[in-house]
């Protein structure tokens, strides 16, 4: 198996080399930190005045820990370190609750950005040689514009048809003979049911690899999409505050993804206390950005869970493995690889008289793909015994919460209190979602 | 006017039986009734004898239900008195969201319900062109 790589220096740099070049990016990090209105107050309380205060690795342990919570609070302009005009892109996604959270990044940001994805890109064996067809959403998700921009770099032929419409998809695939794919394995698999009707085969596709990534699947799930398709697929991992995708991507080995630990400091921390966990301890991640200028963001929990490998890797790239990423440690669902907090749907359905208070989650498969139903019940006073009026509710209940959540969920009234109540914590989300 | 009795009802099995249940204990009297389909739930329409009553009844345990105003109007149940309400319509460019009826009298009295956009305008338009608008007494056969 031929090994390549985008920067062999950076990806195969000794452990101690990449420890003190991790240092000299945190001391700049924290500096540029300093000048964001919320690190300039939160460091200085834990005695951090300036990037001299950084003396080792070790000293990260002083700075607290960064949440989402936090970057709502500071949304707009709290973690901005750099003036608007150097800034040349923003990404905003959903917070929790109304309050989305944003992202600023410059052109150097950008540019080491899709130096990341290059690097993952060919770790996989893929080259310029390639027809990259990109079938994530572009826009404010980070998916789409990510791997676009490293695709370039690497300069293959990059298709940027973004998310849905099957049928235009596969037939691209056929016409520009596709070879790299990057998509939700979730939509990979629903393309694999709908190549009979579009009546193209296997064989009239060139398809090599596909990059899955932007929601959790098993092992299981990938061994399927490689034996249905007949090509290999690599794992994929990131999360917009860390930029998007390429913080860890697999290489030839597929057996864990490699961080790009000289750009992301990665902690795996006990979740309840933020103890520091040891190697091949699952626990949740905690990344800070060593190069982002725009936007540093310092030891920040991701809330997903998941391990680093022990031991290196036969590609000989030094950047230590990630595990798959087993779970959560909020009750963020993910959709169809996009991200919806429950919160966000209940604040939606509280705005609306119309409706009661009680309401239900119900997520189910529909072949390959997640359905989203949310059930709401009628409010009697609120009753007028008009059908027209109730299909415009429906309809307004619809378009609200897809401006919210960003996909369409379907809509289903019931009878005032004939959806379960649940007392204390409510558990109104019911995933009954067959693994794949 | 006439009371049409709406109750929102979801499309399963037993919901038809837990209004008429409870119209039944309420002793209520059902003249006639039709629904509109929505897939996951429906829109119950009643002409009762007791509109109020019922209404009050249904909500009592919890229904979404409203009374509405609609046009009553009553026909002679004889070939070609619909074609002369439909005329009437066409004339004076009624547009009828909703309709059903039924029969009071065989060969006598039938009645047609109307649901309009402005019925009290056209109940003036129908009384004029000489058909009886039926309030309470729908009520009462």
């Amino acid at each position: 198996m031929d090994i390549n790589f985008w920067d062999k220096k950076v990806e195969t740099i000794d452990r101690h080399a990449l420890k003190i070049l991790q240092l000299k990016r945190l001391k700049e990090t924290v500096s540029c930190a300093l000048k964001t209105q919320f690190y300039k107050a939160r460091l200085k309380k834990c005695g951090i005045n300036s990037a001299n205060d950084i003396k080792t690795l070790e000293d990260l342990k002083k700075i607290p820990f960064t949440t989402k919570d936090d970057l709502r609070e500071c949304y707009p302009r709290g973690l901005l370190a750099v003036d608007m005009d150097d800034v040349v892109r923003l990404h905003t996604s959903s917070g929790t609750t109304g309050t989305p959270t944003v992202i600023y990044h410059t052109k150097a940001d950008i540019s080491h950005w899709s130096e990341l994805i290059a690097r993952c890109i060919i770790a996989t064996g893929a080259s310029k040689k390639d027809v990259f067809q990109n079938m994530m959403s572009y826009g404010m998700f980070t998916g789409g514009l990510g791997l676009h921009y490293g695709a370039e770099k690497v300069g293959m032929t990059v298709i940027p048809m973004g998310g849905g419409n099957t049928k235009r998809q596969i037939q691209l695939m056929k016409d520009f003979a596709t070879t790299v794919v990057h998509i939700t394995p979730s939509y990979m698999l629903h393309i694999h049911s709908k190549l009979a009707e579009c009546e193209v085969t296997l064989e009239d596709l060139k398809l090599k690899k596909a990059y899955l990534g932007a929601e959790p699947y098993s092992e299981n799930t990938r061994k399927k999409i490689q034996e249905l398709f007949k090509i290999d697929a690599y794992n994929s991992y990131g999360l917009s505050e860390m930029n998007g995708p390429g913080v860890a991507f697999e290489c030839v080995h597929k057996c864990g993804m490699h961080v790009w630990e000289d750009t992301y400091l990665v902690e795996v921390v006990d979740p309840k206390t933020g103890e520091l966990l040891p190697e091949e301890k699952e626990g949740e991640l905690t990344f800070t950005n060593l190069t982002r200028r725009a936007t540093p963001l310092l030891r920040y929990r991701s809330r997903d869970i998941a391990f680093i490998h022990k031991g290196g890797c036969s590609c000989k790239r030094t950047h230590r493995r990630l595990s798959r990423i087993t779970g959560r440690t909020d009750d963020m669902l993910i959709i169809n690889g996009v991200n919806v907090y429950p919160s966000q749907i209940e604040e939606v359905i509280m705005k609306i008289p119309e409706v009661g208070t009680n309401y239900q989650i119900y997520l189910e498969k529909e072949g390959s793909l997640d359905k989203l139903v949310v059930k709401v019940e009628i409010y009697s006073k609120m009753f007028k015994g008009d059908l027209a009026e109730i299909d415009a509710l429906k309809l307004r209940i619809r378009d609200d919460l897809r401006a919210a959540i960003i996909i369409h969920p379907i809509v289903e009234l019931h009878e005032p209190g004939s959806l379960p109540v649940f007392e204390g914590k409510a558990k109104r989300v019911v995933d009954a979602r067959v693994k794949l | 006017m006439a009371k049409e009795l709406n109750v929102f009802i979801e499309n399963r099995p037993g919901r038809l039986r837990s209004v008429a249940e409870v119209l039944s204990d309420a002793k209520i009297n059902v003249r006639t009734m039709t629904l509109q389909d929505r897939g996951e739930f429906g829109l119950m329409k009643l002409i009762v004898d007791n509109p109020g009553k019922a209404q009050l009844a249904l909500a009592d345990k919890g229904f979404a239900c409203a009374l509405k105003d609609i046009l009553a109007i009553a026909l002679k149940d004889k070939p070609g008195s619909f074609l002369k309400l439909a005329d009437v319509f066409l004339k004076n460019n009624v547009n009828v969201l909703d309709a059903y009826g039924f029969v009071i009298e065989s060969n006598k009295q039938a009645v047609f319900c109307v649901e309009v956009k402005e019925p009290e305008k056209i109940k003036k338009v129908l009384t004029k062109a000489g058909f009886e608008v039926l309030e309470e007494k729908l009520h009462e056969f």
